[in-house]
């Protein structure tokens, strides 16, 4: 079993696939890590040997992913809402911040529909 | 798009003099704009700019974080009361 910044790789993945599940690695920056150790992408993670293990690792840690790249995110996101700029009003609200409508969709942001109890019907 | 660095960053040409001038004289005067879209500048922290939203001029204070925004994101133009029976909070 792969152990990498604290994450349990799948298994059964190839090497690709596999790294992408940490968080901070897709799919491009994942293809650069194994290029740069010299590992086949096709190579599935259960079949790493403890060298090329070694190398994945030395090159992930020089990059931020998981806790520290959460908690930078986190960083930022407070930092907008401090200042009281626009971009930190959304964040507060739970809005879209980049100027995208809100009068339907927008779900992903405003989270599960709230249905307004009540609502009256236009009388005859 | 992102703004071509060739150019730097827009400030108002009037604003950037006053403040300039307001930091020579070591006054904080408040400075009032209508140039929503000037980049805040390093120069302008400690000062406060009353920026116009299209109906009266919002004093915003700068400070050290806001440097490298628009003075425009500073002074909301809209204003949303809440909806109709959402009494609560």
């Amino acid at each position: 079993m792969a152990r990498i910044a604290g994450i349990d790789l799948p298994k059964n993945k190839r090497g690709v696939i596999g790294l992408t599940y940490i968080y901070g690695i897709g799919l491009s920056s994942s293809k650069k890590i194994l290029a740069k150790a010299g590992i086949d992408e096709n190579v599935k993670v259960n079949d790493w040997n403890d060298d090329q293990l070694a190398a994945i690792r030395g090159i992930i840690n020089e990059i931020k992913v998981e806790g520290a790249l959460r908690s930078e995110v986190q960083l930022n996101i407070k930092r907008l809402m401090d200042i009281g700029c626009y971009r930190g009003v959304r964040h507060r609200l739970g809005l879209p911040l980049r100027g995208q409508q809100t009068q339907t969709n927008c779900r992903t942001r405003k989270g599960k529909r709230k249905t307004v109890a009540n609502k009256k019907k236009a009388t005859k | 798009m992102s703004r071509s660095l060739k150019k730097g960053p827009f400030i108002e040409f009037k604003l950037e003099k006053r403040v300039a001038e307001m930091n020579t004289a070591n006054k904080r005067n408040v400075i009032k704009t209508w140039s929503r879209r000037s980049m805040i500048s390093p120069e302008f922290v400690g000062h406060t700019i009353a920026v116009h939203n299209g109906n009266k001029f919002i004093p915003v204070y700068v400070t050290e974080n806001m440097v490298g925004h628009k003075l425009g994101e500073f002074s909301p133009t809209r204003t949303f009361r809440g909806h109709s029976g959402n009494k609560k909070k």
